[in-house]
């Protein structure tokens, strides 16, 4: 598939907007979902299910729990799309 | 052999429903375990919930709702021929709610069983009281669902013992008002998900409800939508022209996810769970007599019910309100 860093950034920022109602503009790589977004757990679960419909990738309970800046789902995005 | 005739449509002649009269705040439970009233709201919904008293029983609010219902529907106990009640918190094994409640209420010699699919108890068993008047087994149905899940949980755990609650909802069911009406209760989608038994359980006779918050937001938040949209189409009424949806008030984020994904942007979204807590089989039905009394659903709209719980089980249905 082949997204780019920037691309997948974009595609979690509308998502994050979505489900949590953080503008997607403030969705920036070094921030952290529960301190800097104020993300909870059940949140991230949604976001979660939503970036597997967004980008064909699945995020189990047990990895997520490990996710905690919007670069760390990045990464994970990235690699896990490419190894499919 | 041969078989008697029913009725083409079963419908709801009307609700009822009792909250025990002991309100629990959020700041109560916060001082005996590590929670506050700002993180119950926003990860469940709730801001206070009814507690059954220490000898208020499964069968006393069961026949408390079960009674408003049976005098807001203008019949009489003699016409009520079979009494269902859902629950999975009956008192004993033996006998079973359904019985002693129909006597208490002056029914004289009903049908009577309980019903347990959890969370969905009232969805499954008002699927069976239409099936029932449709059949010819009986004439009319009082379905009931009542839990008391304070004493099955552990006080001292602050996932569970915010969220569960106690309180009974009721319907009187009977058949269409006249020949060639249209039905007031739609097709049920049901089914379940035996692989996710284990994460709502209680594991034996001395033990409190365990439940798997995460996965269980997970599953309910994904595989309900289609059940949702499934129901409206088998009793062929879009989404969009629901006044109403009731889903189990399990967690207010759960109702708001499921309702996102519905696609019924006019329809009120049930959000009883506040001044209730989850009530298991109760939640529906307490819901929605609450919501007609205070006059939020026109008489005669269609509104989508579903329950899901424990099993995990589920189940669907449109109905159309008294």
């Amino acid at each position: 598939m082949g997204m780019t860093d920037q691309e997948i950034l974009t595609g979690l920022g509308e998502i994050v907007d979505e489900v949590a109602g953080v503008p997607a503009d403030q969705v920036t790589p070094e921030k952290t979902f529960v301190d800097d977004l104020d993300i909870d757990s059940l949140s991230m679960v949604e976001i979660a299910v939503a970036a597997q419909d967004k980008f064909g990738v699945e995020i189990p309970d047990d990895q997520l729990k490990d996710l905690k800046t919007v670069q760390d789902v990045i990464d994970y995005v990235r690699r896990s799309a490419v190894s499919a | 052999m041969r078989l008697t005739e029913g009725t083409a449509g079963a419908r709801i002649l009307a609700f009822g429903g009792y909250q025990p009269a002991r309100v629990v705040t959020n700041a109560e439970l916060a001082d005996t375990v590590e929670t506050s009233d700002e993180w119950i709201r926003s990860r469940v919904g709730i801001a206070s919930r009814r507690i059954a008293g220490p000898d208020e029983t499964v069968a006393d609010m069961a026949v408390t709702a079960g009674g408003k219902a049976l005098a807001a529907s203008g019949l009489s106990p003699d016409d009520i021929d079979l009494v269902i009640v859902a629950t999975c918190t009956p008192e004993a094994q033996i006998p079973n709610t359904a019985a002693v409640v129909a006597r208490r209420l002056g029914i004289p010699a009903p049908g009577a069983y309980d019903l347990n699919a959890a969370c969905a108890g009232f969805c499954y068993a008002l699927a069976s009281a239409s099936d029932a008047v449709r059949a010819d087994s009986a004439d009319n149905v009082l379905v009931i669902g009542s839990e008391k899940l304070s004493q099955w949980v552990d006080w001292s755990d602050r996932a569970t013992c915010i969220i569960f609650a106690d309180g009974a909802g009721a319907a009187v069911v009977g058949p269409v008002a006249e020949a060639g009406d249209e039905p007031g209760i739609g097709p049920v989608v049901w089914g379940s998900a035996g692989d996710m038994a284990d994460k709502i359980h209680i594991p034996d006779r001395s033990s409190f409800i365990i439940q798997d918050g995460q996965a269980v937001f997970r599953w309910a938040t994904t595989a309900l939508h289609p059940v949702a949209r499934q129901a409206c189409e088998r009793a062929g009424v879009d989404p969009a022209e629901l006044a109403a949806f009731v889903p189990h008030q399990a967690n207010l984020r759960i109702v708001e996810a499921i309702a996102r994904g519905l696609g019924a942007p006019r329809a009120l979204v049930a959000d009883d769970i506040v001044t209730a807590g989850n009530t298991s089989s109760a939640s529906i039905p307490l819901a929605l007599s609450r919501m007609l009394e205070r006059g939020e659903i026109a008489s005669g709209s269609p509104v989508l019910l579903l329950g899901f719980g424990a099993g995990i089980c589920y189940a669907g249905q449109v109905i159309t309100v008294p």
